[in-house]
């Protein structure tokens, strides 16, 4: 009999089963279903960080798996937030302008006046822009969530993959699309409130709970999100697809040869990968509260890349082991939180140090240990790669060397 | 009669300064002659009009300052006096003259030969003080003596003031003085303000669109002043055609809304001023009756046509004011024409005007265009600059170095501490632009053999550690220079710009940035085309096995060949730094710019960087030029057009083929 998905793939069971305990032990001490132990700001920020657990799997299989370093991923995370935001802000808004309204009724264009004065006063215009057109529906923003990042990833990949670029030029050339976008968004024309970003997310419209409840609710979304994002990269990469995209992150012209159409498939996974990227953003500003073209700049997308890095590349868990793990200690870090290091002559305040901190670690990371945090999995589980040093056995012998002969 | 020989006075006055008095003289009788009075020229101007100058009022006194500066011999200096305060009327017997106060007396003098006449208390002189309307009168009139006064300045000066406030009665004196200027420059200059003042106040169209004609494609802001108020237009409403020096007949829908329409016949009292639909709103709801206005039920009101029968219905009743409904007032705006219509009623000189301007505007545009390619090849060497040394290290080796725009903030930063140090902005440029190669040559090598050297194999990796090297160093400078900006102040010598014309001009700080890449383009050259260094870089490059077989030691060549490249990036930073803020960030501003001026060109050609350099800051420039109120815009596009500029040549402008373009 051959054995099952889940069986070939022990870690899927574990990572659930953590994320799974994990969640449960955050719910159980929240402010809203325990004792309180845990704030609820730090279960925002939980929630926020499983989010961020997400995208880094979107990276992974981009990056990991495949070999495209794209550096625009945090682009798609920012316009799914953005989808959702528009929603989230245009619903509040409406609501706010209904509650201070007069009893007379307002016809339709002046309560559309009304919110986009509301919105847009402080850009200096008060006409709802056409891409606001949706704004009122949430089933459509829900679409617009998936089908905006997925037609731009779509076009972007298609226009790329088709000129074969590739390599560093492809990540230079996905950072200058993030550049773009995120000045595009930066000016007050594009409609989408310039650099003030949208507001007020985490009030979610027509839900009476306080954030205590709804920060929990949030994360079990983020974990639910996350969960389901997981088995589906599993899935993807347990495959026979899966070994195409190791195939062309190894040797793409010898998988172009055997006849698959590499482009297609490296386009399907970076527009597969853009949604799961603006499904993860859609989740996570509502949690954040607010967003802003600056979260779009291309460094953060460098981040991400430093995350899944430093977790480990071509494994699903380690890019979600890096993103928590780093996340979780910067944000220790940057919170004022560890004491300050005197040294007599100069005291090491973390949050100035930090940075550099984590620069020198990637540096490292990238330098001995290519493997990451999950080789630390390795180490408990056992598992070591075997040497393939030493001289060549001869034509005779096939192509092995003489220690992969021993084993 | 006497009109004209007033004229022919003030003309031969102005014109021949030397006689005007002795044909003053002669005139005089011929002037006064009609009347009885016995005095002749000023004095019997001020005879006559004692009263007027002593109690002068802006509406009556032209006439009587007309006259004083046409009676000869003195007016110009009684006008003076007038205009300074300094004149006086003696009470006893109503006569003008010209007073200083003397302790508690006034010394008096003859208001027309300016001699002495004794003093006067006090008591006895009342001053004559015109107020600032009369002086400006005064002064207008002043102007035509000022214009053949000896001093060359004085006259300049009566220029300056009549290009600033110009009136038609400048004309005739400035015409007149022009043949007897004798100073070359101040009479181009006088000509050329009699053609202004021509086109503003000529007699005749002919007259005007000659004098228009005559200055061309002149691009002088005066002729654009004179110009522009011409072809002004007002909007306005007609009923039926539209009179007037028509501009432009407007069409409904296309050119003006039908809402600015309507506000014309309004402003125009052709139509009654339309209760807005606010106002509508206000008094519905003030007239809401157990939940319903006007008949119709309240919760109806969020349909605008419902409101609009409720309104009526309350009108009909009489508790609101009516209100044209939407039909009647479409039908009022049907019913006029609207047009732009000239302030100046001529048709000739208008036209004149409008063709005038757009041969104008035609050599700005082209003037301006001068200007944005300079400013185009400005940005462009800035961005050579910056990526000179990527095209090294890059371009050239293949090793992608986030920390490349660090090095260049390294590089500003060396200059900043050598200010400190050296106070003199000359001599610690000098001395910053070698050390700041120093420096981050220093920087470089130790970069490549502690991190890149072990990357060789792994492009994306080293991406990824050059960016963990960048955030170090970036966090690295905010401590140590904190977060705001630094000055990098440049030399005097090279403050200010070279001013070509009105429009185009260029700063030195940017010609010598230019002639710093210029520099380092030939530096480049040499080293890689001219020295063993270069020869070796290449040799690596190309084949670094065949090359380490030749005696050539690979690792010793990478290490400098990526020490040159940073301290080429060292020495940008200085250079960038003297126009630009110095901060921990200016490195990011640069680095994107400067990957994409080495992709778009071509990677591991040096005339390609220059190409990409050209091509962006040409185009951002232009980008900018279309659309000037927005810079982001501006980059947004321009990284657009980079990244479909790539599917198109993916190898950049200057693509190497054969062995050389490797993979």
């Amino acid at each position: 009999m051959r054995p099952g998905f889940l069986a070939k793939n022990p870690s899927v069971i574990w990572f659930l089963l953590i994320l799974a305990i994990f969640t449960l032990t955050i719910t159980l001490l929240s402010h809203a279903y325990g004792p309180g132990v845990i704030s609820t700001s730090m279960v925002k920020t939980l929630g926020k960080t499983l989010c961020l657990c997400l995208i880094a799997i979107a990276m992974d299989l981009v990056w990991g798996y495949t070999g495209i370093l794209s550096l625009g991923h945090f682009a798609f995370f920012g316009l799914g937030g953005y989808m959702i935001g528009m929603w989230l802000m245009y619903e509040r808004t409406r609501d706010i302008v209904l509650a201070s309204a007069s009893d007379f009724p307002m016809t339709p264009q002046e309560l559309q006046d009304a919110i986009g004065s509301q919105i847009f006063g402080v850009v200096g215009s008060s006409n709802l822009p056409a891409i606001w057109s949706f704004a009122g529906s949430l089933p459509m923003q829900l679409l617009l969530v998936v089908l905006v990042p997925g037609l731009l990833a779509l076009v972007f990949g298609w226009l790329a993959f088709r000129s074969r670029v590739a390599g560093v030029y492809l990540s230079i050339l996905t950072q200058a699309m993030t550049l773009a976008l995120s000045l595009y968004l930066f000016q007050n024309e594009s409609g989408l409130r310039g650099n003030n970003g949208l507001s007020g997310l985490q009030n979610i419209p027509g839900l009476s709970a306080d954030q205590d409840h709804s920060s929990v609710w949030f994360l079990w979304a983020s974990a639910l999100a996350l969960a389901l994002g997981y088995l589906l990269a599993a899935a993807i990469v347990a495959g026979k697809f899966g070994s195409v995209m190791r195939g062309i992150r190894d040797d793409e012209a010898r998988v172009r040869f055997l006849g698959y159409p590499v482009e297609g498939f490296k386009l399907f996974v970076f527009a597969l990968t853009a949604v799961i990227a603006a499904i993860a953003g859609a989740l996570y500003y509502p949690q954040a509260g607010i967003i802003n073209p600056g979260e779009m700049a291309p460094i953060a997308s460098i981040y991400l890349a430093v995350w899944v890095a430093i977790g480990g590349r071509g494994r699903l868990y380690g890019a979600v082991m890096g993103a928590f793990f780093v996340s979780i200690v910067s944000s220790w870090f940057t919170g004022g939180r560890v004491p300050d290091v005197p040294l007599g002559f100069y005291t090491i305040k973390w949050v100035d140090w930090w940075q550099v901190l984590l620069g020198l670690a990637f540096v490292l990371v990238t330098l001995l240990a290519p493997k990451g945090l999950s080789g630390l999995v390795d180490l408990i589980a056992g598992l070591r790669s075997p040497r393939r040093g030493g001289a060549p056995l001869g034509p005779d012998a096939g192509s092995l060397q003489q220690e992969e002969a021993r084993e | 009669m006497r009109k004209v020989l007033m004229t022919l006075g003030i003309f031969l006055m102005l014109a021949l300064p030397g006689v005007a008095q002795e044909s003053a003289a002669q005139m005089a009788p011929a002037t006064a002659g009609q009347g009885a009075d016995p005095q002749t020229g000023l004095a019997a101007v001020l005879a006559r009009n004692v009263t007027k100058i002593a109690k002068p009022s802006r509406m009556t006194i032209g006439p009587v300052i007309d006259e004083i500066a046409a009676s000869g011999p003195g007016a110009s200096r009684f006008l003076q006096a007038w205009a300074d305060r300094r004149v006086g009327l003696r009470t006893s017997d109503d006569t003008l003259f010209l007073i200083e106060k003397k302790g508690q007396d006034y010394a008096l003098s003859d208001p027309v030969t300016g001699a002495s006449a004794g003093t006067a208390p006090r008591n006895e002189i009342s001053e004559v003080k015109p107020n600032s309307g009369v002086r400006a009168v005064i002064g207008a009139a002043l102007v035509r003596f000022l214009l053949s006064d000896p001093d060359p300045t004085k006259r300049r000066e009566a220029l300056t003031a009549i290009e600033r406030d110009g009136e038609a009665s400048h004309l005739a004196p400035l015409r007149a003085s022009i043949a007897q200027e004798p100073d070359a420059q101040i009479r181009l200059e006088k000509q050329r303000l009699e053609r202004l003042l021509t086109i503003r106040f000529g007699k005749d169209a002919g007259e005007r669109v000659a004098a228009i004609d005559s200055f061309g494609a002149d691009t002088g802001l005066d002729l654009r002043a004179t110009l522009n108020p011409l072809v002004a237009t007002q909007r306005k409403a007609f009923d039926g055609a539209p009179q007037g020096n028509v501009a432009k007949t407007l069409r409904l829908g296309r050119d003006l809304s039908e809402g600015e329409a309507y506000a014309l016949l309004v402003a125009a009292k052709m139509a009654p001023e339309r209760i807005s639909d606010g106002a509508m709103k206000q008094a519905l709801a003030a007239n809401v009756v157990n939940g319903s206005v006007g008949g119709l039920p309240l919760a109806d009101m969020s349909d605008p046509a419902k409101r609009e029968l409720a309104y009526s219905a309350l009108a009909k009743a009489g508790t609101v004011a009516p209100r044209l409904s939407e039909a009647e007032a479409q039908a009022l705006i049907d019913a006029h024409s609207y047009a732009d219509i000239y302030a100046e009623p001529d048709a000739a000189v208008t036209k004149a005007a409008e063709a005038g301007l757009a041969r104008v505007s035609r050599k700005v545009g082209l003037m301006q265009s001068v200007d944005l390619g300079l400013d185009g090849l400005s940005l462009a060497s800035i961005y050579f600059l910056a990526a000179i040394g990527l095209a090294i290290t890059f371009g050239i080796m293949g090793v992608i170095n986030m920390a490349h725009g660090e090095f260049i903030t390294m590089g500003a930063y060396t200059g900043y501490v050598v200010q400190q140090f050296v106070p003199d902005y000359t001599a610690s440029i000098l001395i910053a632009l070698p050390l700041a190669f120093a420096i981050t040559f220093g920087a470089g090598v130790a970069m490549e053999r502690l991190v890149i050297r072990y990357l060789y194999k792994r492009p994306l990796e080293t991406l990824l550690a050059t960016f963990g090297i960048s955030i170090a160093l970036q966090q690295l400078f905010k401590n140590i220079f904190g977060t705001q900006a630094r000055p990098l102040t440049s030399p005097p010598w090279l403050d200010g710009a070279l001013q070509i014309n009105d429009i185009v001009s260029i700063s030195y700080i940017r010609i010598a940035i230019f002639v710093l890449a210029l520099v380092f383009l030939g530096l480049y050259l040499w080293v890689m085309k001219r020295t063993r260094l270069g020869l070796e870089v290449r040799a690596v490059t190309q084949n670094p096995s065949m090359a380490a077989s030749m005696g050539i030691n690979p690792d010793r060549i990478n290490m400098l060949a990526f020490g040159f490249g940073s301290g080429i990036a060292g020495i940008a930073g200085v250079a960038i730094g003297l126009f630009a803020k110095v901060t921990s960030e200016m490195g990011q501003d640069y680095i994107v710019q400067s990957f994409m001026t080495v992709v778009v060109g071509g990677v591991g050609s040096i005339f390609g960087t220059l190409a990409g350099a050209t091509l962006i800051g040409g185009l951002q420039k232009g980008i900018e030029f279309l659309n000037p109120s927005n810079t982001l815009a501006a980059q947004t596009y321009m990284i657009l057009f980079i990244i479909i500029f790539i599917q198109f040549r993916p190898r950049g402008i200057v693509a190497l083929k054969g062995r050389a373009a490797g993979d």
